[in-house]
């Protein structure tokens, strides 16, 4: 479904990614971790176009991510997203923020829409506050609104940038609820996380990138009992006594 | 605002110096003196410009400026708008053209600005120009001048707020929308500027505020506006603080009006949750 | 579209005596104005109730009227008070003189805003922090808040004395001969009126565009890191 081959990526003279590489099949779910700055969120984000890459290759579902005749609005709504700060737009209900890319990029009828985002809603736990708007909610509810206006969109895969690294403690298990229902749903989903026990619960694979590079790239059991590369296992130790 | 009442309070005690000086030695601080020096009478006397009173002279002076503001404002905001968005877009060319026009237009002064705009601009234009100059009367030349002047200007600085607004809301937001599949135009409409306008009208209505005020320049090409009225009047009753206490007073109530406005705009496009704050 | 710039070359002594009275307004403007502005800023902050209400009574005035105004108004009285109180003559001089009086004021009210902005910008933290070593207040205000709040200002300072100079053509109104004025007189006078204007606006263009780049590049230097 989703296919990294050698991505390279430059800030002007910084190297952020080095030749990185990986697949992730249908109803996979892979979970990326590693220190601050190893280019995690940053390769996400190659993956639909939202940052750019200078050599390698991107293929989402058949499609070339960087090939200029794509059509990267189209790519993009087939593909969710969902960011650390949750971004929802704040002048529009919550409502609002699930229907406005269904009816304007999908062309739904606003009832179709409603429809959908209230069916969500319900999904995520949050049906009573649709007529809220964003600054009124927590952030883990913002989050899981956030999650419902990715999937109102139909979305082949999903792309997670850490999702629960902006919410306070009490929230991060709510909105893991969801991921980890949507993953036994079958959905194909791309993690970026510092939440092990989220990936050791529902991923299939776990990669661990360091300074740009992927270091890493195991089943789950594998990278958990028995990590190849010395870094990895110095970054395990430290998360997991934690 | 309320400090700004204290103008009848400053106006009377500059009378009373008024009063001073004519004769500091039958000078005496008596109230009745000190009003009998402040002659309120010559709002209704009629004024040598015009067929109506002082007073009237000075509030159609008044709606003059206020006219021209308006007009200019509409420029102003339009050209802002377009000029600040270019400056956020990816990409050289149009960041670029848009930081040319506001360091072009903030750092000609703006009379000289006014004066390209009223003799240079219409001697250049080859038909047009004619026109105008032959064809259009004094005061509607001089209002269009004018509205050119002031919007362009006005628009500079407008374009840097908008820049602004719009680089505050953190490029999550654009992110977001362009991950769900929206254009990049869409994003700016839908999503960008309905937020970004919301957060900018502090800075939005002192800028009107300044534009008003601006307006007073386009005098100096003979425009009547409030500022020119009110010293023409002191000239011709040779009643000076009366009538600069009273050209002083009327654009303190216009500011407070604009203000007034201001808030009940902020308070309707009010969004539930927000203290009127970001993140 | 054919211009003529001969007239240029040989009226730059003329222009430039213009261009003095320009910075001398300007120069007095931002001194007269800073010292005054700074004192309305303390003022406004003062605990003194009078105090703050009569700097905040100056300040919305000030700001609330546009300075062609103020300059109409102190050309208008400056001239017959200061005639009435000597003796007729050196009118010349009074326009000057009520130029200068009314920039200083005026640029006064914005200074104060800028000041005072700029000192509330430094937490009240950092204020406890002085007092709480044992300085009195005058003392924390003057080694601990004010050259933080410098810093900050300084570059908004800079920029309003860079608006001054151009507002210093308004003088147009009260018909003292600034740079611009002279241009126009000249261009007047010669015939190539379109030439000088454009040349007068060239030159605000070069010296503007010059002085905030500098400002920028000074900004860029001072920029005090906030303590996370």
């Amino acid at each position: 479904m989703i296919s990294i081959r050698n991505v390279s990526k430059w800030y002007g003279e910084f190297q952020a990614l080095k030749k990185c590489s990986t697949e992730v099949d249908k109803g996979e779910v892979v979970v990326i971790c590693g220190p601050s700055g190893s280019g995690k969120s940053t390769l996400i984000k190659c993956v639909n176009g939202l940052e750019s890459f200078q050599e390698g290759e991107i293929w989402v579902d058949g499609i070339s991510v960087a090939d200029r005749k794509t059509d990267l609005p189209k790519l993009r709504s087939r593909v969710g997203m969902v960011f650390q700060h949750f971004e929802l737009f704040p002048h529009l209900s919550i409502l609002d923020n699930i229907t406005l890319a269904q009816c304007r990029v999908l062309g739904r009828s606003k009832k179709q829409a409603v429809e959908k985002a209230v069916l969500l809603l319900e999904m995520v736990g949050l049906a009573e506050q649709q007529p809220k708007f964003p600054a009124q909610l927590s952030g883990g509810q913002q989050q899981r609104v956030a999650i419902a206006r990715a999937l109102a969109m139909d979305p082949i895969a999903m792309l997670f940038d850490e999702p629960t690294s902006a919410l306070d403690p009490e929230m991060i298990n709510e909105v893991l609820d969801v991921m980890v229902k949507l993953a036994q749903f079958g959905m194909t989903m791309l993690v970026v996380t510092h939440e092990m026990g989220f990936a050791k619960r529902v991923a299939n694979r776990v990669i661990f990138m360091d300074r740009g590079e992927v270091v890493e790239d195991q089943p789950k059991q594998t990278f958990f009992e028995n990590p190849a590369t010395d870094r990895a296992r110095q970054f395990l130790s430290k998360i997991l006594t934690h | 605002m309320y400090p700004s009442l204290l103008i009848p309070l400053v106006a009377v005690s500059a009378s009373a110096a008024h009063g001073f000086y004519l004769s500091p030695f039958t000078f005496h601080l008596s109230p009745l003196t000190t009003l009998a020096a402040f002659d309120f009478s010559v709002f209704l006397r009629p004024s040598p410009e015009s067929a109506l009173n002082n007073l009237s002279y000075l509030l159609v002076g008044l709606g003059w400026s206020l006219l021209l503001a308006l007009a200019s404002w509409v420029v102003a905001f339009v050209v802002g708008s377009v000029v600040g968005v270019m400056r956020t877009l990816p990409g050289r060319i149009l960041p670029f053209i848009g930081a040319c026009y506001v360091e072009l237009f903030r750092n000609v002064p703006l009379l000289v600005q006014l004066f390209i705009w009223f003799f240079v601009i219409p001697d250049m234009t080859p038909i047009l120009g004619d026109w105008f100059k032959q064809q259009v009367p004094p005061i509607w030349q001089e209002f269009i001048a004018g509205t050119a002047c002031l919007g362009l200007f006005t628009a500079a600085r407008i374009a840097e707020q908008v820049r602004a607004g719009i680089g505050s809301l953190g490029p999550g937001q654009l992110g977001a929308g362009l991950a769900l599949g929206l254009k990049g135009r869409q994003v700016y409409l839908l999503v960008l500027l309905p937020v970004a306008y919301r957060i900018l009208i502090p800075t939005l209505t002192s800028e009107f505020l300044n534009l008003i005020k601006n307006t007073a320049v386009a005098s100096t090409i003979g425009y009547v506006e409030l500022a020119q009225r009110s010293a023409s009047m002191a000239e011709t009753t040779s009643r000076v603080y009366e009538a600069f206490a009273a050209g002083t007073l009327l654009y303190a109530v216009l500011n407070l009006l604009v203000m007034f406005f201001a808030r009940a705009l902020e308070r309707f496009t009010a969004l539930p949750g927000f203290l009127g704050g970001r993140k | 579209m054919v211009f003529d710039w001969s007239a240029i070359p040989g009226s730059l002594p003329i222009l430039w005596q213009g261009m003095i009275v320009t910075l001398q307004i300007t120069l007095v403007g931002v001194l007269v104005g800073l010292l005054l502005g700074t004192l309305l800023a303390l003022f406004r902050l003062s605990p003194n109730r009078l105090l703050s209400w009569l700097s905040a009574a100056y300040v919305t005035v000030f700001r609330s009227i546009p300075l062609v105004m103020v300059l109409f108004w102190f050309h208008l009285v400056l001239v017959p008070l200061v005639v009435g109180l000597l003796f007729p003559g050196k009118r010349l001089e009074l326009r000057f003189i009520a130029a200068l009086t009314a920039f200083s004021l005026f640029e006064a009210s914005y200074y104060a805003e800028i000041i005072r902005a700029g000192i509330l910008s430094v937490t009240k933290g950092q204020f406890n922090a002085g007092l709480a070593l044992g300085m009195n207040r005058r003392e924390v205000m003057r080694l601990v808040v004010l050259p933080q709040a410098l810093r900050r200002m300084v570059p908004l300072l800079l920029t309003q004395a860079i608006i001054l100079f151009q507002d210093s053509t308004l003088v147009y109104v009260i018909n003292l001969d600034d740079f611009f004025r002279k241009a126009y007189n000249i261009g007047n006078t010669v015939g190539t009126l379109n030439e000088m204007i454009l040349f007068a606006g060239a030159v605000y263009l070069v010296i503007c565009t010059s002085a905030s780049g500098c400002v920028r590049q000074l900004h860029r230097k001072f920029t005090v890191l906030p303590v996370k």
